[in-house]
């Protein structure tokens, strides 16, 4: 079978068994809508909350992040590892023995008020559309490069799969089928991993291939050959970043408190069936997680040296298969500055911008682009770092269901996570806003019911997002981590370890993360991005690490005007009592 | 701090108790966490680099595998320590749920 057979075959199998499951755990009542009935065993748990975690941007982007950034590549291994230390013992396990069903139930009756609720509730909204639009665009590269489909066509697609799963099955459906493309997607991003470590270090375990020697004979290692190729092209040496030391810093301390703060990430641990439960889930998704995240440096390292070594001063009339593919995908693009036929690849832009391809071909075939060369730089090479877990396959030369393997798992990986997005929308909506704020009275059928509407709605938004994805859209995706570190983790935090926090220093605490973290980050990326540069941050630290500054002003506001205003009511001094200790969760219900 | 809802004093001196023991586990447990990530990772990188792990210059090796392997084992003992500490007080959960 051609390899594009087997690509269809592949993705249809994995289609089918999501719809099976989905029809299998269809939700009947509203905490099986929300929280999968709360009965979900931990290990389970674990692993769904791994696939709903490692979304696109884990799976397709992030070794490719790595392969490009090097040491600074780390902060996004220890941030998005890191958070789940903090959620397994600082947050999991008292939010489960609360036992609600959204993060805003929690925000809202802690904090005694509706408004503090609705805060939350917009925070979570805006957190997740930011995230779920970056999903899209990983089905979107997915579909269009390997099914062959427009891009439109695939973000139907896609919308369609999540659209059975998620209104039908609600969390009962998306834990199990979470649970399948666990499987799928992490045996897609081992197998590739195991044969590149092989075919380079000899050793097939990739987290000990990149310690190892390179089986080229010249008895470097694999780090240390990588370091003398760059430096000679260059680069700055793969284990030294470019990156200041606060900026690294405080990038991590982001994303890790963002993970802790993430609704989507939070909401799993209300399905497990107690507080005890919540902890040891968090342990099996970090477990789960960490496979995938001890493989990508390698992954990285690897595509960094099977990169250069097959492009660079390699003729373009040789180039490699997936050069070209990739090149017929907007994904690459070479320019023949000096004119000798042979792609040089060195440090630096080759040209200004995303390539603008000419409809004419060049001297040696190649696509022409249009863009400003740039003169600073002898670079001939575009390459978009998205490529790399997705080529990889075809760099390595690895066989054809090894390919159509990657495609099946960056499919899962991307649907997983749009689906737990597009649930916690949906029931922030339909719970938090609709029963728990604006009508009361409604029935625990028409809340079903709404929530079933509110998710077909979200999807619709998503699937435009993807489709016609505002320039923004991409580039804010990282900060939705910095977002939910600076509002809704201090808001939680606080409400479980101090009891003297109240409504008024919740609620003035995230306003004033949020909205300065956003305008901060707005600042920079859409009204003057010619001055996102160091000299111009703050203390030196970039949009992405801004949230650390966010989640400190959080806290210092909070703790200033609740000092400033009276106590809270003495059955919220019971309630914070009660969630300390573990015994006592009941199954979720409701009020 | 106020126990006014708990009757029963024995039980919330106990709750107290548990709850001083589990603050003293968190700020151990959360200063190694900082200690792999930030500190072998970031702040002392430079300084641990000298030094290999096979071919892993050990401050990159904490930044790329080390910490994250930490990262589980913390979790896990904290869950192990933690039921030891609830157990001791008598506050913890086994009799419960359906798993």
């Amino acid at each position: 079978m051609d390899t594009q057979t087997l690509i269809y075959l592949f993705v249809g199998l994995s289609f089918a068994l999501y719809i099976g499951i989905a029809i299998w755990s269809r939700a009947g009542s509203t905490s099986e809508f929300y929280v999968a009935g709360g009965g979900v065993n931990p290990v389970v748990n674990g692993m769904a909350t791994a696939a709903d975690w490692m979304s696109a941007a884990s799976f397709i982007s992030m070794a490719g992040l790595i392969a490009f950034l090097g040491y600074d590549g780390s902060v996004y291994l220890m941030g998005w590892t890191g958070g789940y230390v903090m959620l397994a013992l600082l947050l999991a396990p008292y939010l489960r023995k609360f036992g609600e069903f959204t993060v805003p139930d929690f925000i809202g009756t802690r904090y005694y008020s509706k408004a503090a609720r609705v805060v939350a509730v917009i925070c979570l909204i805006f957190i997740s559309f930011t995230y779920i639009a970056g999903q899209m665009r990983g089905v979107g590269i997915v579909f269009s490069r390997f099914l062959d489909v427009p891009i439109t066509m695939g973000v139907i697609i896609g919308m369609g799969i999540v659209f059975v799963y998620a209104v039908l099955g609600g969390m009962k459906g998306i834990t199990y089928t979470q649970v399948a493309q666990y499987c799928v997607l992490i045996f897609a991003y081992m197998v590739p991993a195991f044969f590149l470590s092989f075919m380079i270090t000899g050793n097939p375990i990739p987290q000990l291939g990149l310690g190892s020697q390179v089986s080229d004979g010249s008895g470097l290692y694999v780090l240390e050959k990588l370091n003398l190729v760059l430096l000679d092209l260059g680069f700055s040496e793969y284990t030294d970043g470019s990156k200041s030391m606060i900026d690294v810093f405080c990038i991590t301390l982001a994303l890790m408190v963002g993970t802790a703060g993430l609704p989507h990430v939070i909401v799993r641990f209300f399905t497990v069936p107690k507080a005890s439960d919540a902890r040891k889930s968090a342990g099996w998704a970090l477990i789960f997680i960490a496979l995938l995240y001890t493989t990508a440096p390698a992954v990285g390292a690897f595509a960094r040296i099977n990169f250069i070594d097959s492009v660079n001063e390699t003729e373009y009339s040789q180039a490699p298969e997936w050069f070209t593919n990739w090149e017929a995908n907007d994904l690459i693009a070479w320019t023949d500055k000096n004119g000798d036929g042979v792609m040089q690849y060195r440090a630096g832009d080759a040209f200004e911008g995303a390539p603008v391809f000419a409809d004419e071909a060049g001297a040696s075939g190649e696509r022409v682009v249009t863009n400003q060369r740039t003169t600073t730089s002898e670079n001939e090479v575009y390459v978009d770092r998205d490529i790399m877990v997705l080529a990889n396959p075809e760099i390595g030369n690895l066989p054809g269901w090894v390919i159509a393997l990657v495609a099946a798992g960056g499919l899962a990986a991307a649907l997983s996570t749009a689906a737990g997005l597009l649930l916690v929308i949906s029931s922030s909506v339909s719970h938090d806003l609709l029963k728990s704020t604006f009508k009361p009275d409604i029935s625990e059928k028409g809340e079903l019911r709404a929530a079933r509407l509110a998710a077909t709605a979200a999807i619709v938004v998503a699937g435009y997002l993807g489709i016609y994805p505002p320039g923004w859209v991409a580039q804010v995706v990282a900060f939705a981590f910095g977002l939910a570190a600076a509002s809704l983790f201090p808001a939680i935090f606080m409400g479980i370890f101090s009891k003297r926090m109240n409504k008024e220093g919740a609620i003035a605490g995230m306003v004033a993360g949020l909205g300065f973290t956003f305008l901060y980050i707005a600042y920079f990326k859409l009204w003057e991005p010619g001055a996102n540069s160091a000299d111009n941050w703050l203390l030196g630290i970039s949009p992405e690490g801004i949230g650390v500054i966010g989640m400190l002003l959080n806290f210092a506001v909070a703790i200033a005007v609740a000092r400033a205003t009276s106590k809270p009511p003495a059955e919220i001094d019971a309630l914070v009592e009660n969630i300390r200790v573990p015994r006592g969760a009941e199954a979720p219900h409701m009020h | 701090m106020a126990d006014e809802q708990s009757t029963d004093h024995t039980n919330s001196t106990a709750k107290s108790d548990y709850w001083r023991a589990n603050i003293r586990l968190l700020l151990t447990l959360m200063a190694i966490w900082f200690a792999v990530s930030f500190g072998a990772g970031i702040l002392l990188r430079d300084w641990l680099d000298q030094f290999s792990l096979g071919g892993y210059p050990l401050g990159f090796w904490f930044a790329q595998q080390g910490s994250i392997y930490v990262f589980i084992a913390l979790i896990f003992f904290y869950n192990w320590r933690i039921h030891k500490i609830e157990q001791r007080y008598d506050l913890d959960d086994d009799d419960e749920g359906d798993s």
